[in-house]
C-alpha cells in the first residue's frame, strides 16, 4: 500500500525529471555543436552583417528609451532618499553605478529578448518545420554555420555596444533629472560622474551583456530548431525563447555580478 | 552488373517513436534509371527519401551509393545529390533567384552576376519569366513555388535528384511540362532520380520502373508493362484508385 504510494510518487516525479535531464542534454549538445561550428569556417560574413543591423541598429530606440528612463528614475529615487545635504554626488555616483553595473545590461537585455529572441525562434521555427533547414542541408550546407553561427557571434558583440549606448542614456538620463528637475550645477554633477566612474562597473556591464547577447541568440536559435508541428510548434518556440532568454539572463546576472564583486 | 547500381538500399528500418513507419525496405535504383515510388498518404513515401539523403537517421539497415554506405556519413554527400521538396522548402529571406542559384553562391562562389544569369536560364527552362527572379517566394502561387523548387534541384547538374510529388498541386499541361523535365533531366543529363507520386499519369511517363510502398516494405516493383498486366491486388487498387479492396484506409 505504501510501496505502491511511493512507486506512484516517483513515478509522478520521475516522468518530468527524465524529460527534463534529456532537454538538458540536448541543449548542452547543441552548445556545443553551435561553438564548433561558429569557430570552424566556412564563415558567412553575409549573415552576420545582416543579423548586426538586426540586432544592433534596430534595437537602439527601444535600449535608448529603456535606459534614459531607467537613469532618470533612478536620479529621483536616490534624491528622494537622501538628505539634501551632499546629494549631489550621491545621486551622480547612485545613478552611474547602478546604471552601468545592472540597469543598462539587464534591462537592454530583456528589451533585446523580447524583440531579437523572440524574432529568431519564429524565423528559424519556421524554417524548421517548412523543411527550410532540410532544404540547406540538402544543398551541402550546414545550419549551424549558415544560421547559428551568425546569429550567436552578433549576440555577443552586438549587445555589448548596445548597452555601452545604452550607459551613456542612462547617465544622461539622470543627469537631465539631477539639472532641470533637481536644480543640481550641471558642472559639478559631471564633475562627480567623472569622478566615480569605475573600470570595473563599466566592464562588468560589458561582460554581462556579452554573455546575455549570446544567451539571447542561443534560446532563439535552439528553440526555433527544435520546433515541430506547424504554426502552433513556432509560437510555443517563440514564448519558450523569450521566457527561458529572460530568466537565464536574470540568474547569470547574480552569477556575473558575484565573479565581479563578492569578496 | 553490380557496377550498374547507383542506389542500393537494404533492410531499412525507421520508427517514429512506437509507429514504424518503414519496415524493411529492399531497393535498388540504377545508374540513370528513372524510379517512381507510388504509395498511399503517409505510408513513408518523404521518410524514404529523408533517410536516403541523411536528413532522418534510418534505426537499422543499409544504404548504399555508388557502392559506398551512406548512413551516418553524410559530408560531401549533397554535393551530388538535388532535390525537390514536397512543399517546396524556397528560402523566403532570398529572392527567387538567389533561392535557385543558392549552391552557384555559397558552395561554387560563382558572381553574382553569373550565377543571377544561369539562375534565370534554369527558371526559363521549368517554365518560369525572367521577372519572377527578383521576386519572393511569398508572392508566387504554389504550382511556381514548385517550379522554382524544382529549378534549385537541377541546377548544379547533379548525379540523383529527387522529386517528392513534382506534380502535386500543378494544372495538367503544367504537370506535363514538369514530366518532360523530369525525363529530360534523367535522360539528358544521365541523372538517376528518384521520384514520388500519387499522380499515376505522371508515373507512367516518367518512370523506367515503379515500386510500390505499403506498410513499411517494398511489396511490388517492375516497369510500366509489368504494372498494366499485373495481378497484385494492392497495386490494382492504387491505380484503380478504389476504396475497395485490401488496402484498407483508416478513416
Ligand atoms: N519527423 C517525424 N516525426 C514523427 N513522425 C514522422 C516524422 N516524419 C514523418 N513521420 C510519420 O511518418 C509517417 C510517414 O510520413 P511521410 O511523410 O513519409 O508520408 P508520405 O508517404 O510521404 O505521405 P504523403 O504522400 O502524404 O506525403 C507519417 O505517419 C508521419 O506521421
Ligand atoms: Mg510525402
Amino acid at each position: 500500500m505504501l510501496l505502491k504510494q511511493i512507486e506512484q510518487f516517483l513515478r509522478t516525479l520521475g516522468r518530468p525529471l527524465v524529460k527534463f535531464l534529456i532537454s538538458l542534454g540536448q541543449l548542452t549538445l547543441f552548445i556545443i555543436k553551435s561553438i564548433y561550428h561558429a569557430v570552424m569556417p566556412p564563415f558567412y560574413i553575409k549573415n552576420f552583417f545582416g543579423q548586426v543591423l538586426d540586432i544592433g541598429f534596430y534595437s537602439l530606440p527601444v535600449v535608448g528609451l529603456t535606459t534614459v528612463f531607467a537613469g532618470m528614475v533612478i536620479a529621483l529615487q536616490t534624491y528622494s532618499g537622501f538628505s539634501s545635504i551632499g546629494a549631489e554626488k550621491a545621486v551622480a555616483n547612485v545613478v552611474l553605478i547602478s546604471v552601468t553595473r545592472e540597469l543598462a545590461p539587464v534591462l537592454s537585455a530583456l528589451m533585446v529578448a523580447g524583440r531579437i529572441g523572440a524574432a529568431m525562434a519564429a524565423e528559424i521555427g519556421t524554417m524548421k518545420v517548412t523543411e527550410q533547414i532540410d532544404a540547406l542541408i540538402t544543398l551541402s550546407t550546414n545550419p549551424f554555420k549558415y544560421l547559428f553561427a551568425p546569429r550567436l557571434w552578433a549576440g555577443l558583440l552586438v549587445l555589448p555596444v548596445l548597452v555601452l549606448f545604452g550607459d551613456v542614456i542612462g547617465i544622461f538620463g539622470g543627469y537631465v533629472v539631477g539639472v532641470y528637475k533637481l536644480g543640481f550645477n550641471p558642472a559639478n554633477y559631471i564633475n562627480a560622474t567623472i569622478e566615480n566612474l569605475e573600470a570595473v562597473g563599466i566592464i562588468s556591464g560589458l561582460t554581462k551583456a556579452a554573455v546575455f547577447g549570446f544567451i539571447i541568440a542561443l534560446m532563439g536559435c535552439y528553440n526555433g530548431y527544435k520546433s515541430k508541428g506547424g504554426a502552433q510548434g513556432v509560437g510555443e518556440a517563440t514564448t519558450n525563447a523569450v521566457v527561458s532568454a529572460s530568466i537565464l539572463i536574470l540568474i547569470f546576472n547574480y552569477i556575473i555580478t558575484e565573479i565581479f564583486f563578492a569578496r | 552488373m553490380e557496377n550498374d547500381i547507383k542506389i542500393s538500399i537494404k533492410d531499412l528500418h525507421k520508427s517514429f517513436g512506437r509507429k514504424k513507419v518503414l519496415d524493411g525496405v529492399n531497393l535498388d535504383i540504377k545508374k540513370g534509371e528513372s524510379l517512381v515510388v507510388i504509395g498511399g498518404s503517409g505510408t513513408g513515401k518523404s521518410v524514404l527519401i529523408k533517410c536516403i539523403q541523411g536528413l532522418l537517421m534510418p534505426d537499422f539497415g543499409s544504404i548504399q551509393i555508388d557502392g559506398q554506405e551512406t548512413i551516418g556519413k553524410t559530408q560531401n554527400l549533397h554535393l551530388k545529390m538535388g532535390m525537390l521538396f514536397q512543399g517546396g522548402a524556397l528560402f523566403d529571406s532570398l529572392s527567387v533567384w538567389e533561392n535557385v542559384a543558392f549552391s552557384l553562391l555559397e558552395n561554387k562562389h560563382t558572381p553574382r552576376n553569373e550565377a543571377k544569369v544561369e539562375a534565370v536560364r534554369v527558371l526559363r527552362q521549368v517554365g518560369l519569366a525572367p521577372d519572377v527572379a527578383d521576386l519572393y517566394p511569398s508572392e508566387l502561387s504554389g504550382g511556381m513555388q514548385k517550379r522554382v523548387g524544382l529549378a534549385r534541384a537541377i541546377i548544379t547538374n547533379p548525379e540523383i535528384i529527387f522529386f517528392d510529388e513534382p506534380t502535386t498541386g500543378l494544372d495538367p499541361i503544367m504537370s506535363d511540362v514538369i514530366n518532360d523535365l523530369i525525363i529530360e533531366s534523367a535522360k539528358g543529363l544521365g541523372a538517376t532520380t528518384l521520384t514520388i507520386t500519387h499522380d499515376m499519369a505522371s508515373a507512367r511517363k516518367i518512370a523506367d520502373r515503379i515500386a510500390m510502398l505499403y506498410q513499411g516494405k517494398i511489396i511490388w516493383q517492375g516497369t510500366v508493362k509489368e504494372m498494366d498486366k499485373t495481378d497484385n491486388p494492392y497495386v490494382l487498387q492504387f491505380i484503380k484508385g478504389s476504396a475497395k479492396g485490401p488496402i484498407k484506409v483508416e478513416i
